[in-house]
């Protein structure tokens, strides 16, 4: 089984209070913590305990700036085979569908058989996987919190649907599958682990290499841009308890007694 | 402008509450607007009829294939149905997360995802609101809708249009549904697993998100729902971290609650964990980040860091 994984470098929303830059066109990037997009280390490691069941290579492949390199060896050094990095200038500002496109590429290179994606990542939009997978011809399935090997041209997959209902399915290979968090339990990746994979070399194609056109990716073939950031102003927001920790506890208990918070 | 459609969402032959949610979303694209409903499904016909009170036009797709919402399926049906450019509104649902990005590649027009409000339509340039970063920021981002678009629309963002005097057309489109063969068949659902506690039946909960740190840090939650007699409950990561069962997860994709208080204790207020939260209960937000999107939910907020508040908190009320 060959399987690509699609990784994406994101701020990490745990690590950082996420804010507005001055002039409103994108967040603060001082002293941001970056990761591997969440969704995404739970694909990798369904990758990885698929490959070790049934064997064939795990590729991991990301778009984004050269510092993405980093999370590429990151999920590399969970057990992954191979990298990919692609990085270019021509790649700025492209909406899911360039990104898609970018991708697209890649796996016509290749011979996989399983594609996987995390669910969504920082923007929470959840497209690339779906666009891929019909640019491709293949299979989708969205939000998949379980897979099973039936035979060499079918999986057995669970969608994690409204109220934490699973919608089971059987899907052909080739396929693309979003992953949902919570489907295994990503394996815990030490400096130890990284310095293993530190040598190893990561090709890193350009929209040439790709064979692509400037057009088609980038600002100019995006059909959807975005125009600014802001913080929407949500009614009143909440009251703000104030003072010392006693004096807050004391205001709270107040608050939860004539609201029958406490019993 | 090109005509707006909106997707039909159901269960159990009763529709979503998206259905008049789109309404809304449709007028504030074009205040003119008077979209067309889509219903796909087996034996509709009463559903269709519903429908009907909200919208001008109802197009029906009925077939027995369409007895589960099958969105590669459905993909195919709504290519072959409607017009080469138009807008479709689908609600940003688990069903819609699945059909809309393969059917904007399939019609070849612009996708929105989990739009939550619009801004405006200049020529064919249509701005629209969307959060990122779990809710953090709001972006505007437009999209040129020349050739139509799909925009995915995120439940409970716009009000109901609860008006039910359109009195329409049921328009029977099922014999134009086109290939309905599938790579990816549908099997069974499984029901989530009930669990010791029920939390949807509880007054107050003592909710516990990522900012929880360590699954040992969890007894600190449980003294301080013992002390008020309340039932902790938890927002996704607590869940996938395996710390606490499935059946204490508030939100769309775990439990709807509907509690009277209810204590969100290192939550940073995503819509899918809101989304679970019902009945407008009095919510208090505890959390280290003073901009954290649950404080503009939430009735009153603490900026502290619940691993020492909470033990805190608990001592007092103990004291009474
Ligand atoms: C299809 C889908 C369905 C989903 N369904 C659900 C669902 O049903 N329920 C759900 O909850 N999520 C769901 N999610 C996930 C959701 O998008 C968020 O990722 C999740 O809700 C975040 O949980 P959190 O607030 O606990 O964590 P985070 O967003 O990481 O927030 C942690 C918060 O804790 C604060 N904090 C950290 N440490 C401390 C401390 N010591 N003291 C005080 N505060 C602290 C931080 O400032 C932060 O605000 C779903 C996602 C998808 C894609």
């Amino acid at each position: 089984m060959e399987i690509l994984v699609c990784v994406k470098r994101v701020p990490d929303t745990a690590e950082n209070e996420i804010e507005v830059n001055k002039d409103g066109t994108g967040i603060e990037t001082d002293d941001l913590v970056y990761s591997v997009n969440e969704w995404d280390n739970y694909a990798v490691e369904e990758a990885i305990q698929i490959r070790d069941k049934v064997g064939g290579s795990v590729t991991i492949v990301s778009v984004g700036d050269e510092e993405s390199e980093e999370v590429v060896r990151r999920e590399m050094a969970m057990g992954a085979d191979n990298g990919l990095l692609l990085t270019d200038d021509a790649f700025e500002g492209s909406d899911g569908k360039g990104t898609a496109t970018l991708l697209k590429a890649v796996v016509e290179k290749g011979n996989y058989d399983l594609i996987l994606t995390g669910a969504q990542a920082d923007d929470g939009a959840g497209q690339v996987g779906g666009m891929l997978a019909t640019m491709l011809d293949m299979p989708y399935a969205s939000l998949v919190n379980a897979i099973e090997m039936l035979d060499d041209k079918k999986l057995k997959i669970g969608r994690e649907i409204e109220g934490g209902n699973q919608e089971m399915s059987e899907i052909e290979l080739p396929c693309v599958l979003s992953i949902q968090t919570g489907i295994n339990e990503p394996r815990y990746v030490g400096i130890r682990g990284i310095r293993k994979v530190a040598s190893i070399e990561i090709p890193v194609y350009g929209a040439g290499d790709l064979g692509l056109s400037a057009d088609a990716i980038g600002a100019a073939g995006a059909g959807v841009k975005r125009l600014d950031y802001f913080v929407p102003e949500l009614g009143e927001g909440a009251e703000m308890l104030e003072g010392s920790t006693e004096e807050i506890v004391e205001k709270l208990i107040e608050l939860l007694k004539a609201k029958g918070g406490i019993k | 402008m090109a005509k707006i459609f909106t997707y039909i969402t159901f269960k159990n032959g009763v529709p979503d509450d998206s259905a008049l949610e789109l309404v809304n979303a449709a007028k504030q694209i074009a205040p003119d607007a008077s979209p067309t409903a889509v219903v796909v499904g087996s034996g509709i016909d009463a559903l269709c009829k519903e429908v009907a009170a909200s919208y001008a036009e109802v197009w029906k797709v009925d077939n027995e294939a369409f007895a589960y919402p099958n969105a590669e399926v459905i993909r195919n049906v709504l290519s072959s149905i409607l017009p080469q450019e138009c807008i479709l509104l689908v609600p940003h649902d688990t069903f819609g997360m699945d059909l809309s990005p393969g059917l904007s590649i399939k019609m070849d027009t612009v996708f929105m995802p989990d739009t939550v409000g619009f801004g405006g339509l200049e020529g064919s340039m249509l701005k629209c609101i969307r959060q990122e970063y779990g809710g953090a920021v709001s972006t505007h981002v437009s999209c040129d809708i020349t050739k139509g678009a799909i925009l995915n629309i995120r439940p409970g963002a716009f009000q109901p249009d609860e008006s039910k005097a359109a009195a329409g057309q049921v328009v029977d489109k099922s014999a134009e549904a086109g290939d309905l063969s599938t790579k990816r068949v549908y099997l069974e659902t499984v029901a989530a697993e009930v669990g010791d506690v029920d939390i949807t039946k509880e007054d107050v909960l003592v909710s516990i998100g990522r900012g929880i740190e360590d699954e040992d840090n969890i007894e600190i939650a449980e003294d301080l729902a013992k002390a008020m007699g309340a039932v902790v409950s938890c927002s996704r990561p607590i869940v996938d971290a395996k710390w606490l069962e499935k059946s204490r997860q508030v939100g769309t994709s775990g439990q709807t609650v509907k509690p009277k208080v209810y204590l969100a204790c290192g939550i940073s207020g995503s819509f899918q964990h809101l989304g679970g939260l019902k009945g407008n209960p009095f919510v208090v937000a505890i959390n280290k980040n003073p901009k954290a999107p649950i404080f503009q939910v939430a009735d009153v907020g603490i900026e502290a860091d619940i691993l020492d508040f909470l033990p805190e908190l608990t001592e007092a009320i103990e004291n009474l």
